[in-house]
């Protein structure tokens, strides 16, 4: 038993110090010097101020831009509280949040797609994500927004139309995952066109 | 459903058979003592000597036991210190302050047992210290620490006569450098190419285009990720865990991730067959897990892409195709989808990894039914790395142990005689567990402190509290995530994550140790054979009617209540 106790003692020191230090120091100096953008977040800059992250959805509610999915986190996409809305199927709030949600897109998107239904919304729209901060919206909803972005930018809806699909993430290696439009980068796009 | 997630997932069966038959032939190779890499031995003899051991020095089950169940102590000790500490130590950038003594309890208890049941946000409670130094050391230490068991259990088989299972320090000391942390750094490597952070800076600050600040933390996540996969930890780094782009970027970290869920406990099957010479019969294991394992997915992906009726009857579009993978989105990412939500479901509760990349608890009725049903079945299909295969053996001497009635003839083992003795001790690791998860459960919803951690109302509810203890008795770690932690559900679910660790390692050892000192008695025309399509059978069988059994009247008033409510 005492000797257990004295093996185990040692064990515990020399692993924490080399699986706990001596590797992860390692392991983060190459991460530093080989993917240096990846190993601090993949923040995003705009004239050289970080505006936010590749990997993280940031409340949109202006309509000249697109919108990501509703979030569970407190606030909306808080990206240092990520969290799942951890509502049952049956719980009566799921129900109700879905309705409203739905509500307020068709309030805001039917003006700009006349003949618009409660069934042209995707389920993505209406329902949190997983993180709080998904930074994609499925392809369908983000055709939905496009003529509501096209049309408060009084720009051809063709132009928002090739800049969703130049800011759609397809399936890794085209096979794994789902597509998904990087919300963020698409309306730093956007954003770009008055620019140039 | 649809043909492009039907593809997905027989890819994804195909590379697991293909990466994972190689690495159990490998692993085999390196429990053995003639495997001395060169330069490394002379690291690995300076290891020995600074614990006192010697690679040639032998234990037989109880001294084995023992020096498990006395390490586990003490890194239980260091664990809680460095998260109670924190807040006065380094490399803690964002000043968090000291875990809180219930939720340090059950953290220490969770990450020591491989189980990884988090009562926590990580990257708002834990301070970079904790997460690198103290749970992910815990992440390769106690995954190392169960295939350390299982080596010592299947040597128990192969040997004649014999008292002695191996030295558990060399088998400790292997598992971690000749397999967990290599595998570890290269997922690591590749996950940091995709975007997993790995920095010691503290969050970042954004500005964001409408005008409003943005708080992102980041960390030395990448390796952490590896590893939380590889030793089928499920611990993440974030809160959401690995539903967070930050841990999981895309659909080929999606990929990569199940993989390393299931790798390494495949990989021992395969281990096992070559280690007890015993290859068809290793195959026939094999094909019982992965049988179980494909009726989960095949209940579970329909289920959620079906949707939930709260989805269908708001008019909403939940239809597959033109530009969304629809059915149950809510709480899933769009980069994943259905197919892969659910895939993953089932595969992180096969294993005892319990890492999530949605939401379980906004899973449909009978989509969450799957993972509950999986991780009461003991983390047996596949299960957690070593100890999934240790508890696989409890039902194998079981199925062997009946058959053996049906045909009228003491059983045998891999040529091994099984007695009243080896029946009790897999009758207790096949069913303490089950039985402990009843008896949590029922304390948690009789008592006012209990239902205090519920959050959904009415049989979901229930569910919760099932999961709940289901999971932290099996080690797994995931969780519908709404239960929450209180003084009560939090030491209760430390004292059934332990008793769920030690129990069956324990039983596991005095199993093996019991086998081994037998010999082996050739086989005749009346022998059972375990390498053929009956064995498979059979050995299926016994597992959905001793675990399923216990379970189903918990079931009814969960989610079958739910499921047949509307």
């Amino acid at each position: 038993m005492l000797r257990d106790l004295k093996s185990s003692a040692i064990a515990v020191v020399v692993l924490t110090l080399v699986l706990g230090f001596g590797i992860p120091a390692l392991f983060t100096g190459f991460a530093q010097v080989a993917f240096s953008s990846q190993a601090d977040g993949s923040l995003v800059k705009v004239d050289g101020k970080v505006v936010g992250s590749r990997l993280a959805a940031q409340a949109f509610t202006k309509p000249q831009y697109f919108h990501p999915r509703p979030s569970a986190t407190a606030p909306p996409y808080n990206a240092d509280g990520t969290t799942f809305a951890n509502l049952g199927p049956t719980n009566p709030d799921l129900a109700k949040n879905v309705r409203t949600a739905a509500r307020a897109i068709l309030k805001l998107e039917r003006p700009y797609n006349p003949g618009m239904t409660i069934h042209n919304i995707p389920v993505d729209a209406v329902t949190t994500s997983g993180s709080g901060i998904d930074p994609d919206i499925s392809p369908a909803y983000a055709a939905l927004q496009s003529h509501r972005v096209a049309a408060v930018r009084h720009v051809p809806l063709a132009t928002v139309q090739q800049l969703i699909s130049d800011n759609t993430d397809g399936r890794s290696w085209g096979f794994f995952g789902e597509p998904g439009v990087n919300v963020l980068k698409l309306n730093l796009a956007l954003d770009g066109l008055g620019a140039s | 459903m649809g043909g492009q997630g039907i593809a997905q997932i027989l890819v994804y069966a195909i590379v697991l058979i293909a990466l994972g038959y190689p690495l159990g032939l490998y692993m085999a190779r390196v429990y053995g003592p003639e495997f001395r890499p060169r330069w490394l031995s002379a690291v690995e003899g300076g290891f020995y000597r600074v614990v006192r051991t010697r690679a040639d020095e032998e234990q037989d089950w109880k001294a084995y036991s023992k020096s498990v169940i006395v390490f586990t102590i003490v890194f239980f000790g260091l664990l809680y210190l460095i998260l109670r500490l924190q807040g006065h130590l380094f490399l803690n950038p964002d000043h968090l302050t000291g875990v809180p003594a219930h939720i340090a309890v059950n953290t220490t208890a969770s990450f020591t047992t491989n189980t990884n049941w988090q009562y926590y946000g990580g990257e708002y409670t834990m301070s970079y210290l904790s997460q690198m130094a103290g749970l992910a050391v815990q992440q390769f230490v106690s995954a190392a620490v169960g295939m350390a068991v299982l080596v010592a259990v299947i040597r128990g088989f192969s040997r004649r006569t014999a008292t002695e299972l191996g030295n558990f320090w060399v088998d400790l000391y292997r598992s971690t450098v000749y397999i967990l942390l290599p595998l570890s750094l290269l997922l690591g490597v590749i996950l940091l190419s995709q975007g997993v952070p790995q920095t010691f800076a503290g969050h970042a600050t954004a500005h964001t285009l409408e005008g409003a600040t943005q708080t992102i933390a980041r960390g030395p996540v990448a390796l952490m990720i590896a590893i939380k996969q590889l030793g089928t930890n499920g611990g993440g780094f974030y809160n959401s865990n690995s539903a967070v782009p930050f841990e999981n970027p895309n659909g080929l970290t999606n990929f990569l991730e199940m993989i390393a869920i299931l790798l390494i406990p495949a990989a021992q099957v395969f281990m096992f067959g070559k280690m007890v010479l015993a290859r068809r019969h290793a195959w026939m294991v094999f094909a019982a897990m992965f049988a179980v394992l494909a009726l989960g997915i095949a209940i579970a992906y329909p289920a959620e892409q079906h949707g939930s009726q709260a989805l269908r009857s708001s008019g909403i579009n939940i239809t597959q195709g033109h530009g969304q993978s629809g059915g149950n989105m809510s709480d899933k990412e769009v980069r994943f989808g259905i197919a892969n939500t659910a895939l993953w479901g089932t595969v992180t509760t096969d294993a005892s990894n319990g890492s999530v990349n949605g939401g379980h608890d906004a899973f449909t009725a009978f989509g969450g039914a799957v993972p509950l049903v999986n991780i009461f079945f003991g983390e047996v299909i596949f299960g957690g790395v070593g100890s999934g295969l240790y508890g696989m053996f409890f039902y194998i001497v079981i199925a062997v142990f009946i058959a053996g009635l049906m045909v009228g003839r003491t059983p045998e083992y891999l040529g091994k005689k099984i007695e009243a003795r080896e029946i009790k001790y897999a009758a207790v690791g096949a069913l303490f567990v089950p039985t402990m998860v009843l008896a949590l459960t029922a304390l948690s919803v009789v008592t006012a402190s209990g239902l205090a951690s519920v959050f959904n109302p009415g049989a979901h509810g229930f569910t919760e509290a099932l999961y709940a203890y289901t999971s932290q008795s099996n080690n797994n770690g995931s969780a519908f995530a709404g239960y929450g932690a209180t003084n009560f559900s939090a030491e209760l679910g430390a004292l059934a994550m332990l008793l769920g660790r030690f129990a069956p390692v324990v039983a596991a050892l005095a199993l093996s140790g019991s086998l081994a000192g037998k010999k082996v008695a050739p086989v005749s025309a009346g022998t059972f054979r375990t390498d053929g399509p009956t064995f498979v059978v059979l050995l299926v069988g016994v597992i959905l009617l001793t675990a399923g059994l216990m379970v189903f009247p918990a079931l009814t008033l969960g989610p079958i209540v739910e499921g047949l409510s509307h």
